[in-house]
């Protein structure tokens, strides 16, 4: 049984598509964050799960039971909102029993609810406060306790610390991963920040353009992308995509950029197709952070390029290198030192290396 | 040397600096009081010569002050002479505004809130398109509404009635009322009616429990604006009713422009007088919690 599941959704406002034939499954007690950039769709299938929107085609289903057409009441789901949507004119302990008021939950279980949750939100000395009173963490356990008296078999989240300063985003995000190892409720988390779906997602569904571009635990995301959006998506500086096509030599495969004399060799890579691979054009995925200025394994690969630019930003410094007229970046600790204009050692690990068709953009 | 020179000469500019500041004050506090005394100086004279017998009215100027406190035009306009056919006196059509004029604010405010509340959070299609409409009800002037308004009025059996003109100003009312709702809940944030349906609230529970209760500014502004419209309106009082179910500003006028003596200036001035204070009031009582409704800061989600 599947807690939440999602078959060939689709939905359109108008003659947009916003979500395309969407295929989405949570086990229970997992942490799904939705990822990507502005206007990929991704709060308008938090809201379809909710049932705050309304489905042009397909199904969504809460433990195996088709709630299409159910009132989001009883979809047995909370959600949090990004501006916290606490009721204005209700004080703390209001806006908190709101919901099972309107459930007609009995008085003493209420009560109940109300005191166990404020207690394990610190929230129980605010009860007789309004909104209006509250700092922006204090708003913020407020409405996950708001959703958190309900018991639901879902949590959904909408961006809810995007309105939060950088420190108290910090804060938040470790009581909220803090929260789901101990309640372990089933969560889908909605969110454009990287680091934030990094560090809270058991699994991470990054889309674009109304589709799911990879659904996958976020040392694949990181480590094999499935194409170059999520390669480009993941990571800061983003992957290093060096445009290029490989050449087969007497068995062994190489990576090469036309008018350069530089190879890269392709060694133990998992191929998903291996056949017609020679003069095939690629992009050849490396992350700044797989590049050293010495050589750390057995396998790095030795190559010489010209450093062109330095931006120091404290702990580290990202060196931007040329390759064939391409640029390569670089995260290198900031007390290294080398020389603008001039060629330089590098070391590729080539165990880190993706590979992508650069017509289909996909994996290869 | 310089240095002497310099700061005598310092001094000089401060000195300077403060008799320009000086005059330009004066100045300033003249101006005011001169427009002040321009607005003021009708109310002067209407609640003077209120006070003044006939007399007095006769003999003295404009601007002399009554003998003493003579409240007995006041009574006039209010309760009339005691005598029978012919005279005319405020006080029942005073009675017959406020019979109209409650009930009109109210529905149409009412009416408006709800407009505005589904017109920004239950979006449907073509939602613009009677918003657009209704606007257009603002625009549209007294005079062109007054025909099929009677036979409206006519149709329905209520016209000449107070029922009636509480029909029409809830009608007329309503594209103001919606304009000032929408355009206030479109800044609430849709994000609270999403929180409310998940919490299981319906339609009208998010209304009266959600939305109502911080809409206090918007609705003494919407009260004040309908207070005074309905209240101070003399065309469709006077095309849709006659008689004994005439409103305030009727009354007024034809106690004032139909009286066949002697012209009572003491007596007009009162019911004129009369006739503003409801408005007024609302002003002085409203607009005191309209400022403590800005200032409150309970909007803010």
């Amino acid at each position: 049984m599947k807690t939440l599941k999602i078959e060939e959704l689709s939905k359109n406002f108008g003659s947009t598509e916003v979500l395309k034939k969407i295929n989405l499954e949570i086990d229970e007690g997992n942490f799904l964050v939705l990822l990507g950039p502005s206007g990929c769709g991704k709060s308008t299938l938090l809201n379809i799960i909710a049932g705050l929107e309304t489905i042009n085609e397909g199904d969504v289903f809460i433990d195996d039971y088709n709630v299409s057409k159910v009132e989001p009441k009883d979809r047995n789901i909370a959600m949090v909102f990004q501006s916290y949507a606490l009721y204005p004119s209700m004080n703390v302990r209001e806006n908190m029993i709101f919901g099972l008021k309107q459930a007609k939950t009995s008085k003493e279980k209420i009560q109940e609810q109300l005191e166990k949750v404020s207690k394990f939100l610190q929230v129980d000395q605010l009860l007789e406060r309004k909104p209006s009173q509250l700092s922006g963490g204090q708003r913020q356990r407020v409405a996950i306790g708001r959703a958190l008296v309900r018991e639901p078999r879902i949590f959904l989240f909408d961006e809810p610390l995007s309105n939060l300063d950088a420190k108290l985003r910090v804060e938040m995000r470790r009581e909220i991963k803090k929260l789901h190892q101990q309640l372990k409720t089933t969560v889908v988390y909605v969110t454009h920040d990287q680091t934030e779906a990094m560090s809270l997602g058991t699994n991470i569904a990054i889309m674009n353009h109304g589709l799911i571009q990879q659904n996958d635990t976020p040392e694949k995301i990181y480590n094999k992308p499935s194409n170059t959006f999520v390669a480009d998506f993941i990571g800061s500086p983003s992957m290093n995509l060096i445009k290029g096509i490989l050449k087969e030599n007497s068995g062994d495969l190489l990576f090469t950029v036309s008018g350069s004399n530089l190879e890269i060799p392709i060694k133990d890579y998992d191929f998903k197709d291996k056949s017609n691979l020679n003069n095939k054009e690629v992009y050849y995925g490396i992350r700044p952070e797989h590049i050293f200025f010495k050589k750390f394994n057995e396998s790095d690969f030795e190559i010489n390029l010209r450093a062109d630019l330095s931006e120091y930003i404290g702990h580290e410094q990202i060196m931007t290198f040329d390759y064939a007229n391409q640029e390569v970046l670089a995260k290198f600790p900031s007390t290294i030192k080398i020389d603008l204009g001039k060629q330089t050692k590098l070391y590729f690990d080539l165990t880190q290396a993706s590979l992508f068709d650069a017509q289909t953009e996909e994996r290869i | 040397m310089q240095d002497s020179l310099k700061s005598s000469s310092y001094q000089q500019l401060e000195q300077k600096s403060k008799y320009t500041n000086m005059f330009l004050r004066w100045f300033l506090y003249f101006i005011l009081i001169l427009f002040a005394s321009y607005f003021i100086f009708p109310l002067y004279v209407m609640v003077v010569t209120s006070l003044k017998t006939m007399e007095e009215i006769r003999q003295g100027t404009l601007l002399s002050w009554p003998s003493g406190l003579n409240l007995e035009s006041w009574a006039v306009a209010w309760g009339g002479r005691g005598y029978g056919a012919g005279d005319t006196f405020l006080r029942p059509y005073f009675w017959n505004s406020i019979k109209m004029v409650v009930p009109a604010v109210f529905f149409s405010t009412f009416i408006g809130a709800m407009t505005g509340y589904v017109l920004t959070k239950w979006r449907f299609k073509g939602d613009q398109w009677v918003f657009l409409f209704l606007l257009f009800g603002c625009f549209i002037p007294f005079q062109a509404i007054l025909l099929p308004m009677a036979r409206t009025l006519g149709v329905l059996g209520i016209s000449n009635s107070v029922v009636g003109l509480v029909l029409v100003h809830t009608v007329y009312g309503i594209p103001f009322t919606t304009l000032f709702f929408r355009n206030y809940y479109i800044s609430v944030p849709t994000e609270l009616v999403k929180a409310a349906r998940i919490d299981g609230a319906g339609f009208f529970k998010i209304f009266f429990k959600i939305l109502l209760p911080i809409s206090a500014p918007i609705i003494v502004v919407t009260v004040i604006w309908q207070f005074t419209q309905i209240w101070n309106d003399f065309l469709f009082g006077s095309t849709f009713s006659f008689g004994e179910a005439a409103p305030i500003q009727v009354a007024l006028n034809n106690m004032v422009l139909s009286s066949t003596s002697v012209k009572e200036y003491n007596v007009d001035m009162a019911s004129a007088i009369i006739a503003g204070i409801p408005t007024l009031i609302v002003y002085v009582l409203a607009g005191k919690y309209f400022i403590r409704g800005l200032t409150s800061g309970a909007v803010k989600g």
